[in-house]
């Protein structure tokens, strides 16, 4: 069900992320003291170059990484027909990005 | 303790068995084995089992003992009772003939499916091929060169439940003895067959194999070889 | 959901690991969407926010903060095992990556509470 280049696929998001989401916590961490603000949060990103690449890059990877990930868990636990299984992942894929990239807009713009 | 075991032993088919109550007397040593075969000789002969060697050898008395798989002529009963309690099985993962009785067609099947055996290089007017056993490859090799096919592994591993293409840890450990050998001469080919689908980027490396082999082999240790050497392969570093 | 005969804690690691994955794919597309409300202005993103001062919600993040991290990790452990020369200390690795986790989670609450 899942194939040598989907698995290497899933591994390279993977070690793109893990500095990304080091990055992430620090800054969850920072964002939180002293309660989470919505004009502190976006007087950090919006009109930012540098956090709009960063979180574009981020949203692409996840969606990519994810929808593997629930590609082979659907494939282990439900075991769907080939077809509805890569349709899924597809589906996975285009809902996080659309929503993601979205976010991103929504923050940096 | 009233001297009595009650078992109980897994009849007929997966389908349509259903478990048998024996008791068996207590001794003070004594295997799963000698319990099954008591019952067998002494209590209802249409009880099918394997064995062959008696003495952890051969790994045909193979079964799933209180959930485990293990081989029952090594398992001695005082380890594995709960109060003189024990529910015998077949092995899990394989289709059931009888009773005790699995088809191990399938996985062996797979073993060939893997590639699982040696592509010679040499005939018979090559000279004895000298290994060294010091080198990474053929320790490599040794470690993983001692299986004897019993098929516990397969049993204890839950990829192999979940993926019906999945290789199993049994052949892909083979997979990769054979990868280090030096006179085997279809590495290429044999790469091939154990990264299809089913092959070993489906192992999850929950490590069970390696927990339950009676050998003390590591099929993680091994199937996590092959997936350096498709990686390698990606990258267009894949054995010749 | 069949499982393992006798299950080690590498086989938790593992059940760990995905049940962490599903639940921050779950998690993502709220996540998007909250941020997206800063669409409509920073008032709209505030008026959710509010509700992220509650001890419950508090929870709720460490949770997730925890189940980041403990992906994260668990996913450098298995990388580590698949890339790398095969370490007998696998145990070892996957309970310093839970605990890495953990703190990550306590960073988090104690940034939370000042």
């Amino acid at each position: 069900m899942i194939g040598p280049r989907l698995w290497l696929l899933q591994r390279a998001t993977a070690l793109v992320m893990a500095p990304f989401v080091l990055v992430h916590l620090g800054l969850i961490i920072v964002a939180v003291q002293g309660g989470l603000d919505a004009g502190e949060i976006l007087a950090r990103t919006q009109g930012s170059w540098g956090w709009a690449l960063f979180y574009v890059a981020f949203v692409l990877a996840v969606a990519i990484h994810a929808a593997i990930g629930l590609r082979v868990v659907i494939a282990e636990t439900l075991r769907p027909r080939r077809w509805v299984l890569d349709l899924t992942a597809w589906v996975i894929l285009v809902v996080l990005a659309v929503l993601g990239l979205r976010a991103v807009y929504a923050v940096v713009a | 303790m009233n001297g009595k075991l009650e078992i109980k032993i897994w009849r007929g088919r997966a389908s349509d068995g259903a478990f048998s109550a024996y008791e068996v007397p207590e001794q003070a040593h004594q295997t799963v084995l000698d319990v099954v075969t008591y019952v067998q000789r002494r209590v209802d002969a249409t009880l099918a089992y394997r064995f062959a060697c008696r003495v952890g050898m051969c790994g045909s008395c193979a079964m799933t003992v209180n959930g485990v798989p293990r081989w029952t002529c090594r398992t001695d009963v005082k380890t594995v009772a709960h109060k003189g309690r024990l529910v015998i099985e077949p092995l899990r993962n394989l289709p059931v003939v009888k009773d005790l009785v699995t088809d191990m067609a399938p996985f062996f099947d797979k073993w060939q499916a893997a590639e699982g055996r040696l592509h010679p290089t040499a005939d018979r007017g090559t000279e004895v091929a000298t290994i060294d056993p010091a080198t990474p490859d053929r320790k490599a090799a040794d470690a993983g060169v001692e299986c004897i096919n019993c098929a516990v592994c397969y049993s204890a591993c839950d990829v192999v439940t979940w993926n019906p293409d999945y290789l199993g840890p049994a052949a892909l450990n083979r997979a990769w003895t054979l990868q280090n050998d030096e006179r085997d001469g279809g590495k290429a080919e044999r790469l091939r067959a154990v990264t299809r689908d089913g092959g070993c980027q489906s192992c999850h490396s929950h490590q069970s194999c390696t927990e339950h082999c009676p050998v003390g082999l590591s099929p993680t240790a091994s199937i996590a070889g092959l997936k350096r050497m498709a990686a390698r392969a990606a990258f267009g570093r894949g054995p010749r | 959901m069949i499982r393992a005969p006798r299950k080690t804690a590498l086989w938790y690691a593992a059940m760990i690991h995905r049940i962490s994955g599903v639940a921050l794919a779950l998690f993502l597309p709220l996540h998007f969407l909250v941020l997206g409300l800063a669409i409509e202005g920073e008032a709209a993103l505030d008026g959710f926010l509010i509700w992220a001062e509650l001890p419950i919600v508090k929870i709720a993040e460490f949770g997730l903060v925890f189940l980041l991290a403990v992906h994260l990790f668990g996913g450098l452990r298995v990388m580590a095992l698949e890339f790398l020369p095969w370490s007998p200390r696998q145990k070892t690795y996957a309970a310093a990556a839970v605990g890495a986790s953990f703190m990550a989670g306590v960073g988090f609450l104690l940034s939370a509470a000042s």
